[in-house]
Parts: C-alpha cells; structure tokens; sequence
C-alpha cells in the first residue's frame, strides 16, 4: 500500500534497516500506525499511555521517555525503530557488520547505556543518590518507607561508587552489571 | 458456500505470486504476533537475573538490574500488547475479495480484478437492494405487528402472538443480513425466569439470538427511530428499558432485573456483560451486576467467521448507518452459536469468581482468549490497582526476605 512505501523508501537510507528485516519493518509500521490515532505521522507521549500493559508498569512513563529525543513530545517512525532496535538480540548482528564502524544499538554497551539513562534523569552521566530514589519510588510504590528505601539507596550507592563522588557513573554502573546477562534479559525475540 | 472459500484462496495465491514477480512487499498478517514473548513472572524473572549478577540468592537487597524485567516488559508491550487489538477487526490470512480487509490492493491481474469487479457488482448491484428491502420489511412489521398485538389483553394468547410476531420479524431481519448461523445444543436454550449472557460482537448478536427464540431486551431507553421501536416493543412484552439517569444507579438496576426474573411468567433475560464490543477473538472481563441476582445464568458462546464478512463494530470508527451498509454488502455474515448448559451461582462463590467461571466456559466453547481486562479500556484508562499489585510485589522481593529471616 501507497503508505507503507513511501516510509519504506525513506527508511531504506537509514541505518535502522540494518536491525530489521524487510517484513519486520513493515509490521513495526502497521504497529506503529496503529497507535498514532492523531493519524500524523508521530506519536505523542498520550499515545503510549493508551497501551495498558504499559501504563500499569511501575517504570511506564521513564520507558515512554526513553522513545523522545531531548525536549520533543512527538516521536516519528525512524524514532520508533531506533529505540526498539535496542533491544534487538545481539547474536543477530551479522546484518550490521560492515555498515559503519561504530558500535551496533543492540551491543551491550549500548543496552546497558539505555538502562543507564533510565536512572539518569538529568543526563549528566551521572545517577545521583536521588535520581536512584526515584527510580526506587517508582518500583516500589507506597510499600516502603522513606527511610528504608534510602538506606537501600545508600548501600547500593556505596556498593558501585569506586571514586568516591557518593554517584554512581556508567563505568562504576558496567561494573556492578558485569556477571548479569545484559544480552539475554534486554533482549526481545522478533519473530521472521 | 465452498467455491466461494475456494475463490478467496485462489486470489490471496494470486496475488502474492504477483508481488513477488514485482518485488513488491506484501503485507502478510502475521497470526502468531511480531514478537515472542517469555511467560516468566516478576519473581522468576528477578530471581533468575539476581543469580547470574552475583553470588548471592534472593537476599532481598535491591539490585540496579532489576529494572531490566520492567524495561523489557514495557517495550514488549509497546510493540505488542494483548488489549489494543481487541478493539480492530480480526485480520484475515486469505483475500475475500472486498476491498476493505485487503492492504494489498493493487493491480496484480486483469483476472483478478474482473472478479472483485464481479463481486462488487453482485454485492452492491444485487445483495445490497434486496437486503436493504427485507430490512426495512422486518423492522416495519415489527413495530405493526407488536402494536398490534399489544391491544389485546394479557392473557396466554397475547404472549403467543407476541413471540410468534417477535419471531418471525427477526428472522426476516437475519435474512436480510444473510446470516447463516449454526445452531448447537438446542437443548439448552433459556427458559423464562433466568438471565442469558453471551460475549459481544455486535449489536447483530441480538438478531442471530433473537431469531431462535424470544428474550427480554435490556437497554437505555433512545429517541426517534429506536425509541419508536422500542416503545412498540414493550406493548407486546416486557422488555427492560432504562432512562439515561437510571443506568448509573446500580441498586434500581439490579431490583429491575431481579423482579423480572422472579416473575416466572416473563421471558429470559438478554445480557452482553463485556459492555462493549469486542472484535470476537477474544473474551474480555464479565461486569459482575447481572451474576449477583442469583438465577440460572445460561450461558451463550458466539462466533462469527469473518472469511465472509467482518461482523465487528468498530463503533470509534464507524457510525452505526455505515456498519449496517458494510454488513449489508458483505458476502454473508456466518456465524456458530453454542447453547451451553445452565449455570448457578455455587456455595462460598463471589459474583466475581461466578462471572469469571461462566467467561471460561463461553471462551473455550468458542474457541476464543478469555481475558481478564476490562473491555471499557476501548475508551477509558486502566486502573492504578493494577500497577499498585505489580509494586508491591516488586517490594515483598526487597524487603520481604528479610521478614521471613527474623521471624525463623
């Protein structure tokens, strides 16, 4: 159909196409058509939040965010597949080989660089003891008490923090995660 | 009905063999969904990732990993969710010829087009005049005949004529539709004094149930055309109609029905508790106020087989005059109906888990997904209850290991 080959031919110049196949693509679209009910081409933070599954999930919105470059509310379709090709498997990475020298979006740098940033509120490359809090919040809800939830905080602060600046930074945060199967659990299994 | 299938299939060959010989992408719906999704919980899942992180079990200290099972949970659903879909019409794997369920539409074979040319030309030019007359027939004679009968008095043989005029308007009704529906296990159709549920698709359900044997409608109360009809209706028998300001009081609601019910003279009720619409492949959740009255719930499963018309209202996308002419121009609206056998409300059973039971077994009788969300997330939002279940038990694995420790 005439819509999905305009996008099509537009999106064959990117590098996205690399994570996904052709018939892939063209369901992420109907997908992604299927959500944008303002029916403009991009979708609104509202438009997520209409998914139920993800608007009862404790990190719902942080998730939500991660799809919206800085400081825009709308999120096209080149968008939608980029975010998503994060969490492409890793050991399918012999269609972006050769494409460019920098690191694939589903390495897992890039995928721990992309749980990173949901703690990471402020992007300075640094979770603060209350940016962690508020992750931690989110999680738990109204079941813990303030106190327990900072002293939680406070230990897995002083767990990572190896410089002693009481943050934890995206190497400290590599190396609390070394032994955790970042390829397998940050991973969703596309099918074709 | 078979050459017709035969046709479908043929065409859907057809045109993917074009396509390829263009290299054109052809949108094929994928039936098994665009991902596949792990069916482990919060819990396993939380434990699986604290013991390939470190040494240690499930001490109950927080982990920076544990937001992984959130994060992949909320791009799975993003990219495929079980609710959303529910509320478009079923997508089909064979091309049945009318334009509206095919995404591939494009100029593949002179054969090709001279059939759909044809098809068009049956439907609109032929299927579509003589239905839209029976229709008008059926609804005409409903509303003089119930008139009619409603000046006699009340009286065994005013109910006769009743259901006989009932009947037989009905059943002009699913004529002009071309409905061909199958029914089983007559022997469990409803008697009077109960409630009949039955999952809903559209608002064609209450012909196709209608047509077969005679029920008390429920609804709200409309003007023009439908109150018209309704208040000639309820001359023959009663039906149940409520005013827009009724509806919300739920106690008036539920002595109406009880006191219908009781009065063993009074036909069944018909009720659809999903509340809305859904496109029949699912079952989404039972609203519990009809299985608190206590009767014999009797329980009905429909299913439509869309190859021949797609019977689902979209009703935020078409307004009711436009679902009803794309009904009228399909080929046929085919469709099973299981009478299944009566059921009661059983000893230390709530109305939730009741409703809940009776979901199952119209889900399995039709072969459709028994869902526990409510079908009112077509419009409205879902409700914090469920994230705050998700959050707590995300804070029993924190701190509630230590709990169990100190206490043993």
């Amino acid at each position: 159909p005439l819509w999905c080959d305009k996008v099509l031919l537009r999106a064959s110049r990117r590098v996205e196409i690399a994570y996904f196949s052709h018939s892939q693509i063209t369901r992420l679209y109907s997908r992604f058509h299927s959500l944008d009910k303002g029916e403009n081409g991009a979708l609104s933070r509202e438009d997520f939040q209409r998914i139920p599954e993800l608007a009862i999930n404790p990190l719902g919105d942080r998730i939500i965010n991660a799809f919206f470059p800085e400081g825009e509310d709308q999120v096209n379709f080149r968008g939608f597949m980029r975010t998503l090709a994060h969490f492409r498997p890793v050991e399918d990475n012999e269609k972006s080989k050769g494409h460019d020298a920098s690191e694939p979006l589903n390495s897992r740098n890039n995928k721990l660089l992309f749980a990173f940033r949901l703690y990471d509120l402020d992007r300075d490359d640094k979770i603060s003891r209350d940016e962690l809090l508020q992750v931690l919040r989110m999680m738990v809800g109204v079941n813990i008490s303030d106190e327990q939830l900072g002293s939680i905080a406070d230990r897995t602060i002083q767990e990572a923090d190896t410089n002693g600046d009481m943050s934890i930074s995206f190497s400290e945060f590599i190396k609390v995660l070394e032994k955790v199967d970042v390829e397998q659990k940050m991973s969703i299994r596309f099918l074709h | 009905m078979k050459t017709l299938l035969k046709i479908f299939e043929w065409a859907t060959l057809r045109i993917e063999r074009g396509a390829k010989e263009r290299n054109h992408p052809v949108y094929k719906p994928y039936t098994n969904g665009i991902i596949a999704k792990e069916p482990t919980s919060l819990v396993e899942e939380m434990t699986e990732i604290r013991r390939s992180g470190s040494n240690r079990d499930l001490d109950g200290a927080f982990e920076m990993s544990d937001i992984f099972y959130f994060c992949r949970r909320g791009l799975e659903s993003i990219v495929d969710d079980e609710v959303t879909k529910r509320f478009s019409a079923e997508e089909l794997e064979s091309w049945n010829l009318l334009t509206r369920s095919n995404y591939n539409f494009q100029h593949i074979s002179t054969r090709l087009t001279v059939l759909w040319g044809l098809g068009v030309f049956i439907r609109y030019g032929f299927l579509l005049p003589l239905r839209v007359t029976l229709a008008f027939t059926g609804v005409s004679c409903l509303v003089v005949l119930t008139t009619l009968v409603g000046y006699l008095p009340s009286g065994r043989v005013k109910n006769f004529l009743s259901e006989t005029a009932h009947l037989m308007c009905y059943r002009i009704c699913v004529r002009a539709l071309t409905a061909i529906i199958t029914y089983h296990h007559s022997e469990n159709k409803p008697k009077n004094g109960g409630i009949c549920v039955a999952n809903h698709t559209s608002p064609i359900d209450v012909i196709i149930l209608a047509s077969d044997g005679c029920y008390a409608m429920v609804g709200q109360t409309h003007g023009g055309l439908m109150g018209f009809i309704q208040r000639a209706m309820v001359r023959a028998c009663p039906h149940i109609w409520f005013e827009r300001s009724e509806v919300k009081d739920r106690h008036l609601v539920a002595k109406r029905l009880s006191d219908h019910v009781q009065d063993k003279s009074k036909l069944p009720i018909l009720i659809f508790p999903e509340g809305t619409c859904i496109n029949n492949t699912s079952v989404m959740m039972f609203k519990k106020g009809s299985f608190e009255i206590g009767c014999t719930v009797y329980p009905v499963a429909i299913k439509y087989d869309p190859r021949f018309g797609e019977a689902f209202w979209n009703s935020s996308k078409y307004g009711m005059v436009n679902y009803l002419l794309r009904m009228m121009s399909s080929w046929a609206i085919v469709c099973s109906v299981w009478y299944l056998p009566p059921m009661s409300r059983e000893e230390g059973e709530d109305a939730v888990q009741f409703a809940n039971r009776v979901k199952a077994a119209i889900a399995r009788q039709g072969g459709l997904v028994d869902m526990l969300w409510d079908g009112g997330l077509k419009r409205g939002k879902v409700k914090d209850t469920f994230k705050e279940e998700q959050q707590k038990l995300y804070s029993k694995i924190l701190v509630g290991t230590q709990e169990d420790r100190s206490r043993s």
